[in-house]
């Protein structure tokens, strides 16, 4: 048994429901990007708290460093320059996983226990029940779980569930110098949201919105976007992100019917066998052949 | 001791080889790959050292398998050429399964059946090889939905390959005598000139 304040919801390659009777609070981590000042004290929080150390690597023009997320750099910021109603804007994007209320990772994942959701509505890989096949990576519409190349397991934001289960909020939250990252309760989150985003209209930014989408269930990493219409701007977030319908088919309804269909060609089979009996050389052919013989040999 | 020299020839050691090949890697292909399509398989991996090393094992048998089998294609090709006759054979298959064969249309060494078998599984090796390698994340890195794709279709063709592999063991089974041809290589002139009797007649030159 979890602790309970991290009662598992979901399991990866589970088919019995896991603990359903306690119901505890279903909390969400709030990224406001118009408060963002790209500073990376989450990015160095992250490291710090959950130990993993990247390479340090190389400054390839931008500010984004780590260029991209890995297994050792769960969360890094990504930088855009664009220009909206005739002024630049710099917007920058916290990236990390998005805790889908659906998530499209644990429905791939064939290793039990794998990938979990908790009642809280993180979604959490065990590394030790992790296999290395990558489903998570073929699955996820955000492009979050990487392989390690030290240990060929997936890795990925885990909402610092350690954190989380004695009711600290995430370590990216409790560095981040100008509230622009939120944690609490989900609805908490969604009411701070929606003052935000007065806030933001009343300035201008008259498409400011939540972006909480609703193709994978809703997730529990929410954004505050200036431009909630346009979520492709803040480096290539997608759009109305889902479930991809190969994966869909590949670990729905493809499972349980090919499953039905072999056990099917295996009985059918055997009582094939017991109702038709064997299809064996007939005694006739056999004396014939045998008559033959004596014949040649005579 | 042989107990009839005048038993007949079907595949020689080198064709019982290659089949055996491609038959003990299908088999821990299967085992393995069954076990990351529907949990209910997954203690399958017990078999295998370990779910880790399922994982690691089963692309390079699958590489083996693949080698392997186009060695039995290009060996059979040439004999699995689908006649009138196979196709008369094809139409009329309900009456053999139902063990009614004694006016099927005359088959060479290869019935219609077996034909389709032949050509059903070469199209099914083909594809788990392509989108084998396209999910092999270990090696290659493909675009997001080539991947995707390739683990629909590696699965989907997976479950029709081993229904058909099914089919083919239990056909094996079903006809008596024929089993022989693939562990020593021989069948009996009766089994022959009952099953393929266009073949009996070609090899026995009677």
């Amino acid at each position: 048994m979890a602790l309970q304040s991290l009662d598992i919801k979901q399991r990866s390659a589970t088919t019995t429901p896991s603990t359903q009777a306690r119901e505890t609070v279903e909390i969400a981590k709030l990224i406001d990007v118009s408060a963002c000042i790209g500073c990376k004290a989450c990015t160095a929080a992250c490291m710090e708290w959950n130990d993993i150390r990247g390479d340090v690597g190389n400054c390839v023009g931008v500010y984004d460093n780590p260029v991209d997320l890995s297994a050792d750099a769960w969360t890094v910021m990504r930088f855009t320059e664009t220009e909206q109603n005739g002024k630049l804007e710099w917007l920058i994007r916290k990236d990390g996983c998005l805790h889908c209320a659906e998530p499209a990772c644990l429905k791939a994942c064939p290793a039990p226990g794998a990938i979990i959701q908790y009642s809280n509505g993180i979604v959490d890989f065990h590394q030790e029940n992790c296999i290395g096949c990558g489903y998570c990576v073929t699955a996820c519409p955000f492009d979050v779980p990487r392989i390690s190349e030290k240990d060929s397991k997936a890795y990925k934001c885990t909402m610092c569930s350690d954190r989380v289960a004695v009711n600290q909020a995430p370590a990216c939250a409790k560095a981040c110098p100008t509230g622009a990252i939120q944690f609490g309760a989900k609805e908490d989150m969604k009411d701070y949201a929606d003052k935000r985003i007065a806030d933001l209209q009343e300035r201008g930014f008259d498409k400011a919105g939540l972006y909480d989408p609703q193709g994978v269930g809703g997730t529990h990493v929410m954004y505050v976007l200036h431009h909630a219409d346009q979520p492709k701007l803040y480096a290539n977030l997608p759009e109305n992100p889902g479930i991809s319908p190969m994966v869909s088919l590949w670990k729905g309804a493809a499972k349980p019917l090919a499953t039905l269909a072999l056990a099917g060609v295996a009985l059918g089979s055997l009582f094939h066998y017991v109702t038709k009996g064997p299809n064996e050389v007939s005694k006739e052919l056999e004396d014939e052949i045998e008559r033959e013989d004596q014949e040649e040999g005579k | 001791m042989i107990r009839d020299p005048k038993d007949l020839q079907r595949y020689n050691a080198s064709e019982r080889a290659n089949h055996w090949v491609v038959g003990i890697s299908f088999i821990l292909l299967a085992l393995s790959g069954l076990a990351f399509f529907h949990p209910a398989f997954f203690p399958l991996t017990l078999l295998f050292g370990g779910p880790v090393w399922a994982r690691i094992l089963h692309p390079f048998i699958g590489v083996l398998m693949a080698v392997s089998f186009l060695g039995l294609f290009l060996r059979f090709r040439h004999l699995n050429k689908m006649t009138a006759a196979d196709r008369e054979w094809l139409g009329r298959a309900q009456e053999m399964v139902n063990g009614d064969d004694h006016d099927m249309p005359e088959q060479g060494k290869y019935n219609g059946g077996q034909k389709a078998m032949f050509w059903g599984s070469a199209l099914c090796m083909l594809l788990l090889t392509v989108s084998g390698l396209l999910i092999w994340r270990a090696y290659f890195g493909f675009d997001i939905t080539l991947v995707r794709l390739g683990a629909v279709v590696h699965a989907a063709v997976a479950a029709v390959m081993i229904a058909l592999i099914m089919v083919h063991v239990y056909a094996a089974i079903w006809v008596k005598g024929t089993i022989r041809a693939m562990w020593y290589g021989t069948v009996t002139r009766a089994w022959a000139k009952q099953h393929h009797r266009a073949w009996y007649r070609e090899v026995s030159g009677k």
